[in-house]
């Protein structure tokens, strides 16, 4: 087979992209793995190579700002606030797919409206609420607005999946006797595990990679997130780059890998809430 | 739209709807309409209507109209409509282009993965990682400039009012991208193929064939990515925080960062609730805009 010119070029262009996309991602695994000192002036100098771990294991009992504490606590928090909104949402969604009421169609313009707030729009009345609840410094307040924030997204996707589930199998459900919320737990929610799936790897990974609910209403230094101790790492005058590297790439293992090993379900979920609609 | 079949009467409705109902009418719409509230209102509680507003953008961190048309700081609303006339359309474009050009490639799902990446990275990570990129001696955009000889290029962006806010900007290019990429990926696989055949058979060059038949079928798409893409630039926080806490002075603020410093540092939560609603008026606007392109189709 003749190879066209052009191919060529495509391929160069592709590659070369991808080469510049994920240098500044070497460059911090790079500084993870030596010591400061050796990459003073550059991470792609190699005059001296020291790889070690050492980096890890100081930013993970960090003094200041112990990332492994942190890491815990996030998913402590991320887990519920995946979950609680998950099958929330999951129960609407299949209300507005189901039930025959005047306003449902308007639920779409809601939802999008929802969705287009900014973060910054709840922050004062949400940190007033919960310090008259007692309830800063506590995971259940972050898990409760992290849990009502979702839920916008999710009832939309799950409201779209569950329409184009057939609906005979309900039907005859239906007529044997079972109640509504039986034929929802036992019927529909099985076969909607996949769109489960996408619901939870896209939540989670939101609230993972959360900073601002967080940066609110945890503020206790033993308590604070795992993105809340990166911006603490780096001190006035002087930043560990190597330390500070280290910490990052342990921070956004967890997404990472998630998104490599569920990647299926990352792509359907984001497609289906951007473009469906 | 046909009309669906319903299987269920209204009895159940409190099972299905109350508890979204609950946490979104507390944790959502409540917050909501408070903080609108209060933007009318003095820090001593009376009415001030749209004083509030008025007062934040007349600030110089805002709106610094006496920088124009010089180098920022030029407030952090003009920050906030620079980042998206710089941002939008190179992350648009150069999604646009990798999508179409990933199709005949070898690999195409490890350099997809790869330009992806920054999408799935937290943004927190996001702003250090390019803080590092763009730091002098350890960076490797300094190296790139003196490797060229552009002296003035080849040193800590974040920590000059001139460039700050640029790193920012192309360091946000960097992690968006594999939006623009992946939405327009799925758009070209709806394009059936005969298309492309016809447009062969006719003779058209590669170029009349992109514009004639795949960019205009991609129009939902490019909507889905234009709206994504503003919302995401108006609403910037995160890099600007661990990148550069919106400096030197005022540099690089946006109106985010600034809600928060005037709510969180200064207390005032009147003035923070004016620059969120304004934030809110402007996301609602764009998002106005894709709705009625919808209803309309």
């Amino acid at each position: 087979m003749k190879i066209r010119k052009s191919t060529i070029i495509v391929h160069i262009i592709a590659w070369s992209v991808a080469l510049i996309w994920i240098l500044p991602f070497l460059g911090v695994l790079m500084a993870a793995i030596r010591p400061f000192p050796e990459i003073l002036h550059g991470w792609w100098n190699f005059a001296e190579f020291n790889p070690s771990l050492k980096n890890f294991v100081e930013a993970w009992s960090h003094s200041s700002a112990p990332l492994g504490q942190g890491m815990l606590n996030s998913f402590l928090v991320a887990i519920p606030s995946t979950l609680i909104p998950m099958f929330v949402a999951s129960l609407t969604g299949y209300g507005f797919a189901r039930f025959s009421f005047p306003i449902r169609d308007y639920i779409f313009l809601t939802v999008v409206l929802i969705m287009a707030l900014p973060q910054q729009m709840i922050a004062v009345p949400i940190f007033q609420i919960m310090t008259s609840l007692g309830l800063v410094n506590n995971y259940i307040s972050l898990i409760l607005v992290h849990s009502a924030w979702g839920l916008a997204w999710i009832i939309l996707f799950m409201r779209n999946f569950f329409l184009r589930l057939p609906i005979e199998i309900e039907e005859a459900a239906k007529v044997d006797g079972a109640s509504d919320f039986k034929i929802f737990y036992k019927i529909v929610l099985p076969m909607a595990l996949p769109a489960l799936a996408s619901v939870a790897v896209l939540q989670f990974m939101w609230v993972w990679n959360d900073f601002f609910l967080a940066l609110i209403l945890i503020q206790s230094p033993d308590k604070l997130l795992a993105t809340q101790r990166i911006p603490l790492m780096r001190e006035v005058h002087h930043v560990d780059w190597s330390v500070l590297s280290a910490a990052s790439i342990l921070v956004m293992l967890v997404p990472i890998l998630i998104y490599v090993l569920l990647q299926k379900y990352y792509i359907r979920g984001m497609i289906g809430w951007t473009v469906k609609g | 739209m046909t009309r669906r079949k319903t299987i269920t009467s209204l009895k159940n409705f409190p099972l299905f709807f109350s508890p979204a109902i609950i946490l979104i009418v507390f944790f959502v719409a409540y917050p909501v309409l408070q903080t609108v509230y209060i933007s009318f209102f003095s820090p001593t509680e009376e009415f001030v209507g749209l004083g509030n507003y008025f007062d934040v953008l007349s600030r110089k961190e805002i709106l610094n109209v006496e920088g124009f048309p010089k180098w920022p700081p030029l407030g952090a609303l003009i920050h906030n409509l620079l980042w998206i006339l710089i941002h939008l359309p190179l992350s648009m474009f150069s999604g646009l282009v990798l999508a179409v050009i990933l199709r005949d490639v070898k690999g195409a799902s490890i350099v997809k993965s790869a330009i992806f990446l920054g999408m799935v990275t937290p943004l927190i990570v996001g702003g250090i990682i390019l803080r590092f990129t763009f730091e002098r001696g350890v960076g490797i955009v300094n190296a790139f400039f003196n490797v060229l000889g552009v002296e003035q290029l080849a040193r800590t962006w974040t920590a000059y009012p001139e460039t700050a806010l640029f790193a920012l900007i192309f360091g946000s290019v960097w992690l968006w991208t594999g939006f623009s990429m992946i939405i327009y990926s799925a758009g070209l696989a709806t394009i059936p193929k005969e298309y492309y055949e016809a447009a062969k058979i006719d003779g058209a060059t590669p170029f009349r064939t992109f514009f004639r038949i795949t960019f205009p079928l991609l129009k939902p798409m490019t909507i889905t990515v234009v709206t994504m893409t503003i919302l995401w630039e108006l609403k910037i926080f995160d890099i600007v925080f661990v990148a550069t806490r919106g400096g030197p002075g005022w540099a690089s603020t946006v109106l985010a960062y600034q809600m928060w410093l005037y709510a969180f540092r200064d207390l005032n939560f009147n003035n923070a609730a004016a620059v969120a609603t304004f934030l809110t008026f402007l996301t609602l606007f764009v998002t106005i805009g894709m709705i009625r392109y919808m209803v309309r189709r």
